[in-house]
This record gives C-alpha cells, structure tokens and sequence, in this order.
C-alpha cells in the first residue's frame, strides 16, 4: 500500500513515494533557487506541437523572460529559436536543462548537462531517474525531479494562485 | 533544538517550517497583497477580469498561462479559500463549488464515464445516497451501498467497471466511523480512489488524507463556515492517485475541449484538478460566490477553537444523555460504551465531531415531544454552527418511511439528531433537560404532541369542506 504519507504540508504537496526518495530532488529551495537565478532554459525534447507539454512550458517559460533554447535533433526552429541538436552544440552557457524524455535518455543527458556547467537538472513530471540524478548530483547541479517548470513558476511566483494550488506559503510580509 | 525565544538561525526559513494548524488556519491562502497590503483576503465582488493584452487573452483561453478570466471558473477571494482549505487537509489545491451537493457531483463527474459503477457507504447523509442512487442513474452511473464497517462488503461490491468508492468520515446521521486506511486499501488495490467526505469532522479533526483518502470533500456550509451563513462546498486532491492507470480516460486522456490536450500530462499531481476546474466547474457552472469565500475565510481563522469547544460540549451533553433513563442510546463515539469508540479514538483523537444520534423512549411522538419543549436548540435542517440544532429524522427528512423502514437508514422513529454548537454548556443540557420532561410527560399522560393537534385540526377541516 502506497499510502504513507510524507505530507509535506508546508511544501504542499504529498509526494508520490515509491523506492525512490523523490522528495529529495523537490525541496521548494532549490525549486525557487532555479527559478529565480535562471536565465536561460535548455528544453531537452521540446516538441513543436503546440499541445504537448514540452511546448506549454516553453510557451509559458518564455512569456515570463526566460531564454529557451530547444534541444531537439529533427527540428530546426522552435518558439522563434533556433534548435540545437545536444546540449554540447549550444555555443552559450545555459542555467536549466529541463527534461522531456523517457526516463532510460536521463543519465546521457545529465552527463552532458555536467559537461556544459549548467546549474540545474530539471527532470518534468514522469521523468523519473534516479541514475540521472545521481550522476548530475555528482557533477554540482541541483536536481529538480517529477516536477513541472512552468507550473512551480506559476504557482510560486505566477498567477496560478487563483487556481486554488496549495503552495504552502506562509507569510505576512507584503508580497 | 529551538530557541524559547523564537527561531535560531538555522530554522529561520520560513519556506522549511511545518507551521502549525492554528497558524495555518489563519495564513494560508493569503499575504498582504503588493497593491494595498490588505491584511484579510479581500473580497474580490467580480464577475470578470480584464486581460493585459490579447495574446494573455488567448494563453489563459488555452491554459497555457494562468489568469483570472471569468468568476465561473476561477475567483482570486475563493482561491484564497481554495488554497487555504487544500494546506489544512494536507492535499495539492482545491477546487470550491456552489454546495456540498454540487461538489460531489464535480468530483465524481470528472472522474467517471457513462457506464462506471460507485461503491459507497450506506451510512451517509441522506440527500447523497439519492443523489448517487437516483440522480446519477441518470448519467448511466450505478451504485452499490455497502455496510462501511464490513470490509468484505466493500470487496465483494468491485465490479471491471467500479471507478470511486466513497464514505463519510463520520456517518450522518449514525455516527459511524470510517476505517479510512482500510478501505483506502481496497480501493487501491482495484485501481480507483477513494473520495472522502470529511464534513462532521473538518480538517481540525481528521485529515484523511493522511490516511490513504486520494479526494477529501467537504460541505463548507458546515464547520467551515461555522456561523450558518452561506451554502458551499469544495474538493481536495491529495495529488497521490495515478489517473494514467489505464482507467481513466476521463482524466488522462486527450482532451476533446482544450483540442486535444493531455491534462494529466501537462499538469502532472495537479491534472485531476485542472480538470475539474478548466471542465466541469467551467461547463456545470456550480461556482462558489466569492462572499460565501470571504465569509469561509474568516470561519476558518477560528476553527480550531471552535471545535475544540464544539467537541468538549458534545462529550458533556453525551454523557448527560447517556445517564437519562428517557433515553434508549447515544450514538457518540466519543463514549467510551460506542462500537466506534476505538476507532475515533485512532483518527479523530482530538474528539468524535460534535453531530450524533440520539435515540429516544417513546418513539415518533417523544421525538416531537422532546423538540417542542425546546428553546435554545434550534429545529433545523442543519449541523454544524456555532448555534446548537436538533432535527427529528422521523417527522422531518425521514417523514415519509413508516416505522418499519426507518431502521435500515439507521433512524428509528424516537431518533433525534443534535448538532452541539458553543453555547454555555449548562444551558444546553437545562434545554435539553425541558424536553425530556416533556418526554415523560407525553409517556405519562399521552397528550397529542402539537405536530398530531396541527395534523388532526387539518383533517377536521377537511372533514368539515367535504
């Protein structure tokens, strides 16, 4: 039975527990940390159909002044930017590498992110792996893991407060 | 170790510290805003929001950034309410609805299809199980009603098609108590969440969510509110349930109103709710008026003191009626004499709610007797408000079943449920003491009670026109 409960009520949510740890890698300090210092997002499988997931939180991330730059080998431009086909080929430092790939692509991925310097690990929902998340912890990243970008963005610092999210803030100072 | 005199160093942020209920109770939801530092959660009175430009116009349209755009869907005073009620239960967020009902019906519609099948507690709140049995079955919804202390029930009730199983926390008006990890289990093990509703008990209580509950919901118009003002309701996601299971196309599936997005795909933990808001509060229209939020809100401040004092006053007017020689039973399982006393003691520790059962001597007409003796319990159709209540099931929600169908529903006819508000706790039982006078009175003397003088006068001036 998955039931225990390692309420965070503080932090909001009630993480799914499974082998894995995962509240590890979604400590609400190192989510802010990322969105608040980043400038530029590498979006790993960033698709361009504008219905998919990859492409809402490239949408939104670059509504809200960050600097996406797709990484996706078969396309050449995406949101007005140009595609990389690795993270290795962007010619510039990039803060976030934000997942959208099957769990088994991860540990590639975090090693090239390690190589380019980036920041943080961002693995999406779903983008589960512990292997990658080792390898990126190992390198000095912060890891992000089955959490959305753009949501976190909207719920801490966004507008998605009037969807009635539970962010756990607590606080009397004005915002 | 915390410094007595506040917090160290090492504890000072505040984005790490698990605050306390009370404190939550009274923060969560809202800070003073940038514009006018408004310490309360101000009461945004607007049925619609004006966009930056055109192209937010459309994201918001497409979900793909989040605004305000229509109060139907979404109200920055209910979120406030919203927010504050998903901290307390320990869920994801919340979505709020117009009643209890219309809550249950948006929790249950975005998660079922025509053709899937309910099992649910036969120990709920009347007006429920004909919503499910009756109202439902018109959404080719079936439902089976199980005895919610027998655990094989539950399991012998799963059907393929068995999407929600679904029970109250405490039983209205019975007063069971739900073993909530218990059945949490059977409904995991067949792939569907259960949904609890957590009224009599409010999240100060039991939060059943801790217990393996995937959706929590609640009649705000109850202890939430806790001042008998305004009708509402709302929905907790616990955030936990895996909608792409396979079962739930409804959920997980693309959606055919936002051209095809993937709503558990793109909001992960929080598709479920995105649903219900973007689809079925937008599309069933049930919103929550953002000045029954505003009201909600201020309740909530104190619902912790409330229900302590609710709880302790309910324990004193139990146990005064457990000792009257008028009265057949108490069904509080606040005493220890209750089948439930144990496991109340397990998940409400705090207390077993402050709504029971009270069976009384003498039947139908002592129930009426006893009612009409009062002055300070109110005769309403209502529970939880600061203002004590007391409803007869047999002369009023029950009224139409005969004495021999009253037992299945857990009522019998000399039944009369008491709702303890937060009055002096000697006044109650001085009320309550008039109306078993007038109990014994009746038994003694068989004068009609007024409901039979009204009923007999009706018949004799229909005798008279005929």
């Amino acid at each position: 039975m998955s039931t225990e409960t390692s309420a965070n009520l503080n932090g909001g949510a009630a993480q799914k527990v499974e082998a894995l740890d995962i509240a590890e890698y979604q400590d609400p300090r190192t989510i802010r940390r990322a969105l608040l210092t980043a400038r530029t997002v590498a979006v790993v499988g960033l698709s361009p159909n504008p219905l998919r997931a990859s492409y809402f939180v490239g949408y939104y991330l670059q509504r809200h002044g960050y600097r996406i730059v797709p990484v996706n080998p078969k396309e050449q431009e995406i949101l007005g930017e140009i595609c990389y086909p690795s993270l290795g080929a962007i010619p510039f430092p990039v803060d976030v590498v934000d997942v959208f790939r099957r769990p088994e692509a991860v540990p590639a991925v975090a090693e090239e992110a390690v190589r380019i310097g980036a920041k943080t690990l961002w693995l999406q929902f779903d983008v589960i792996s512990p292997e990658g998340a080792a390898i990126a912890k190992a390198g000095g990243l912060d890891v992000v893991m089955d959490r959305c970008m753009k949501v976190e963005h909207a719920r801490y610092l966004g507008k998605m407060r009037w969807f009635g999210l539970n962010t756990g803030v607590i606080s009397s100072k004005r915002e | 170790m915390l410094s007595e005199n506040g917090a160290t160093p090492e504890s000072a942020d505040e984005t790490l510290r698990q605050f306390g209920f009370e404190t939550r109770a009274i923060h969560a939801g809202h800070r003073p805003d940038p514009y006018t530092g408004a310490s309360v959660a101000p009461l945004y009175q607007s049925s619609a929001f004006a966009f930056e430009d055109t192209e937010s116009a459309a994201a918001y349209f497409n979900l793909q950034e989040y605004g305000n755009i229509y109060s139907r869907i979404m109200n920055p005073t209910v979120a406030a309410f919203e927010e504050r009620v998903a901290n307390l239960e320990g869920g994801v967020g919340a979505v709020a609805f117009a009643s209890g009902m219309a809550a249950q019906v948006g929790a249950f519609f975005t998660m079922l299809a025509p053709g899937d099948h309910i099992v649910a507690s036969r120990s709920i709140y009347g007006g429920t199980i004909t919503q499910l049995k009756i109202t439902f079955a018109k959404l080719s919804l079936d439902v089976t009603l199980v005895d919610p202390d027998d655990l094989d029930a539950w399991r012998a009730a799963l059907r393929l098609n068995t999407k929600a199983l679904f029970a109250e926390t405490i039983g209205n008006p019975g007063g069971n108590i739900l073993d909530i990890a218990a059945v949490a289990e059977i409904a995991h093990e067949h792939g569907a969440p259960l949904l609890v509703d957590n009224t009599f008990a409010s999240p100060y209580l039991c939060r059943p969510i801790e217990w393996g509950a995937d959706i929590v919901l609640h009649s705000a118009t109850k202890y939430i509110d806790g001042h008998g003002t305004s009708i509402g309701g709302i929905v907790i996601d616990a955030g936990k349930f895996d909608w792409s299971n396979g079962r739930f196309a409804t959920v997980a599936a693309p959606s055919a109103e936002y051209h095809g997005l993937e709503f558990h795909e793109t909001f992960g933990l929080y598709g479920y709710l995105m649903k219900l808001r973007a689809e079925t509060l937008r599309d069933l229209g049930a919103a929550l008026s953002p000045f029954n939020a505003f009201l909600y809100l201020l309740g909530l401040e104190t619902l912790p003191l409330r229900m302590e004092r609710h709880v302790s006053n309910a324990l004193g007017v139990a146990r005064f009626l457990a000792k009257h020689p008028l009265v057949e039973r108490v069904r509080y399982a606040g005493l220890p004499d209750s089948p439930y006393y144990e496991r109340a003691q397990r998940y409400l520790p705090k207390g077993a709610g402050a709504v029971f059962a009270v069976d009384l001597k003498g039947g139908r007409a002592a129930g009426q007797r006893f009612i009409e003796a009062l002055t300070l319990w109110t005769h309403l159709a209502n529970v939880g408000d600061t203002k004590s209540l007391v409803i007869h099931p047999a002369s009023t929600t029950h009224r139409q079943l005969s004495d021999e169908e009253l037992p299945a529903t857990g009522v019998t006819p000399g039944t009369v449920r008491l709702s303890v508000g937060l009055e002096s706790l000697d006044d109650l039982i001085w009320d309550l003491e008039k109306g078993l006078h007038a109990v014994k009175a009746g038994l003694t003397t068989g004068a009609p009670t007024q409901a039979d003088a009204r009923d007999s006068m009706e018949t004799k001036e229909v005798e008279a026109q005929a």
